[in-house]
């Protein structure tokens, strides 16, 4: 009886632990935004005098005070987030739809290159686009398409990653009779597609959709090297110019912008996070 | 009869991979081979398009590349930021994966905290670069600002001065950005084991640590390997955070791989033909490391299936010889 009353209060006392350091990690996640939003509407000379702290004399005067101070200078947030829209849309469609086609492709048909086809799709899966980048811009250069926000976008029509979850995904969920009785009711096979396999895939599109606009959203790099005129710029890129000299002691206008950027990522977040934290141990691994 | 039909449509095959192919000749492969090229002609310079293979002394970018100091020490920047994140950030996943997935104690409100650890992973990289910048600020940044309340420090800590600071921050941000997503796909993997195994455990009376030790981590090995390896391919491309954290501060000691490839290029004496040598030898670098991943993760079963199909045919194929 004694024992059993021990490992009671040893199982409490771990508990205690758990949640003393759930807790701290927590607010060590949460604690940097509530800085920048907090300090967003603070005047820098606040800042300068207690870097953490919620406090703000005049709030509303100087959140517009920081907004003007930006305003005036390079950092152009509704031009960027416009652009970040345009690309990380593009991008999601033609890499979800043409995913879902290639998938299709390799699952429902049987032909000669199948195998070897989908080994290359394993293949590149890992390959990371920044290492082709030097290649990739002197040919953009050459056909003078730097600048252009559509260079961001075609290039997801190869999405290797997705083509590989979309497939294992179609092969554990869409039976070829389906298919089969479509094409007695005499569908095309286009049609068939289009009209049934596509939308059975709503579960599996849905989180690669979360999953590729984010990661299109926050690409800072090869922007970064294909666009080089300020109208073009995307959202990472208008973030990276804070860091530049004439901010430098703008500290308000610093949070603030930071927060612009940050704020429909959370509120994106707030709605999705049970489908984005299930949908990374689906896209991970086979099994 | 099945596969008849099958056959009959196979021309659907080809035809639906079809914009797929295209975009990845010209958008994947391409780029590839045209970086390739680069790395072994003269391309330099802004503006210029014309190239001339160095045919004389076909790998001198290559070699340029291996001697350069500034490469050698991004490369070891690289990885050592890579490894003063990964450890802590495996363990802390490890931890909380044991703690998560406890079948005797269920740790309430896991869902929040789930989300919560979670959420660094989808803000952009190069807000949060930036944030951390302001918020590790000297000489009046948050950071400094509680170090001083507390008495810790007097007049604060300057966290862009030294190599070490630098990569420890940088380290800092990208363990902070990723632990969750870590736990997250190794609880997924332990929801994965047999429950069967765990109640067999219980049966012989293992404790939980014993469990978590002996089940548990042999089981969920694949799942960590897969982290480890893909978390390294995307450690050697990080660029974002310490682009714009680090900078070349601290005595170029947050200077990354990425950060010189784009520096050769697009930088200076825009030596495309540099860059593209260092992209080659990251290439390979990384090549090799998912061909190990595939090893690793590669489907045990069917390999054996394969092996036992082709000996078949072999025998087969030896008995119609005799």
């Amino acid at each position: 009886m004694a024992n059993k009353n021990s490992l009671h209060k040893e199982s409490i006392g771990l508990k205690v632990v758990i949640y003393i350091v759930c807790v701290i990690l927590s607010i060590m996640s949460l604690l940097p935004f509530i800085i920048m939003f907090s300090n967003a509407t603070r005047s820098t000379f606040e800042i300068q005098q207690s870097a953490i702290s919620l406090y703000s004399a005049h709030p509303i005067q100087n959140l517009i005070k920081n907004w003007k101070v930006f305003n005036g200078k390079s950092f152009d947030p509704a031009t960027g987030f416009v652009n970040s829209l345009i690309v990380s849309t593009g991008t999601t469609v033609l890499a979800v739809y043409f995913s879902c086609l290639t998938a299709y492709a390799l699952y429902a048909y049987e032909w000669k290159l199948r195998d070897a086809f989908f080994g290359l799709i394993v293949g590149i899966m890992m390959i990371p686009g920044t290492i082709t980048m030097i290649g990739f811009y002197q040919a953009a250069y050459k056909v003078g398409m730097t600048n252009k926000l559509s260079l961001l976008i075609i290039p997801a029509i190869a999405s290797p990653n997705m083509v590989f979850f979309m497939r294992q995904y179609l092969q554990a969920s869409l039976s070829m009779e389906i298919v089969d009785s479509a094409r007695i009711d005499g569908a095309g096979e286009f049609m068939t597609f289009n009209r049934i396999v596509f939308p059975l895939m709503k579960p599996a599109i849905a989180t690669q959709c979360i999953f590729t606009f984010v990661g299109s959203w926050n690409n800072l790099f090869v922007p970064q090297i294909l666009l080089t005129k300020k109208e073009k710029y995307t959202l990472p890129i208008e973030v990276s110019l804070l860091n530049g000299d004439i901010y430098q002691t703008e500290f308000g206008s610093i949070y603030l912008g930071l927060s612009l950027t940050v704020l429909p990522l959370i509120v994106i977040y707030a709605l999705l996070s049970r489908y984005i934290v299930e949908g990374v141990a689906l896209g991970g691994v086979k099994s | 009869m099945r596969n008849k039909k099958l056959v009959d449509y196979g021309k659907f095959g080809y035809i639906f991979s079809i914009p797929f192919i295209l975009a990845f000749l010209v958008f994947s492969l391409y780029p590839i081979l045209y970086t390739l090229l680069i790395g072994f002609t003269d391309l330099k310079g802004l503006m210029t398009t014309e190239i001339h293979v160095l045919w004389k002394e076909p790998f001198k970018n290559f070699a340029t590349v291996l001697k350069s100091n500034l490469f050698k020490k991004s490369f070891s920047n690289t990885v050592i930021i890579w490894i003063m994140n990964f450890i802590p950030q495996m363990g802390l996943a490890l931890l909380l994966t044991a703690w998560f997935t406890d079948r005797r104690s269920k740790v309430k409100g896991q869902g929040l905290f789930k989300i919560l650890f979670y959420m660094p992973n989808i803000i952009t990289a190069a807000t949060v670069a930036i944030l951390f910048t302001q918020i590790f600020g000297y000489p009046s940044g948050p950071i400094n600002a509680i170090l001083i309340k507390m008495g810790l420090s007097e007049k604060g800590i300057d966290f862009r001065l030294t190599p070490s600071r630098i990569k420890g921050v940088v380290a800092f941000i990208q363990f902070w950005q990723w632990y969750g997503y870590t736990m997250v796909m190794l609880i997924s993997g332990v929801i994965g084991i047999n429950p069967e195994i765990f109640e067999a455990a219980d049966l012989d009376g293992a404790n939980r640590v014993q469990t978590f030790f002996l089940i548990t981590l042999p089981c969920i090995r694949t799942i960590m390997l897969y982290v480890l390896v893909t978390s390294l391919i995307g450690g050697l491309n990080m660029f974002d955070i310490p682009s714009l954290y680090a900078q070349d501060k601290g005595d170029n000691g947050g200077y990354t791989v990425n950060m010189y490839i784009k520096d050769q290029a697009f930088a200076g004496a825009y030596r495309y033909n540099t860059a593209a040598a260092a992209s080659v030898i990251m290439f390979i670098v990384i090549v090799l490391l998912s061909l190990v991943l595939f090893y690793i993760m590669r489907d045990k079963d069917e390999a054996k299936l394969k092996k036992l199909k082709k000996q078949q045919l072999k025998m087969a194929k030896s008995r119609k010889a005799y």
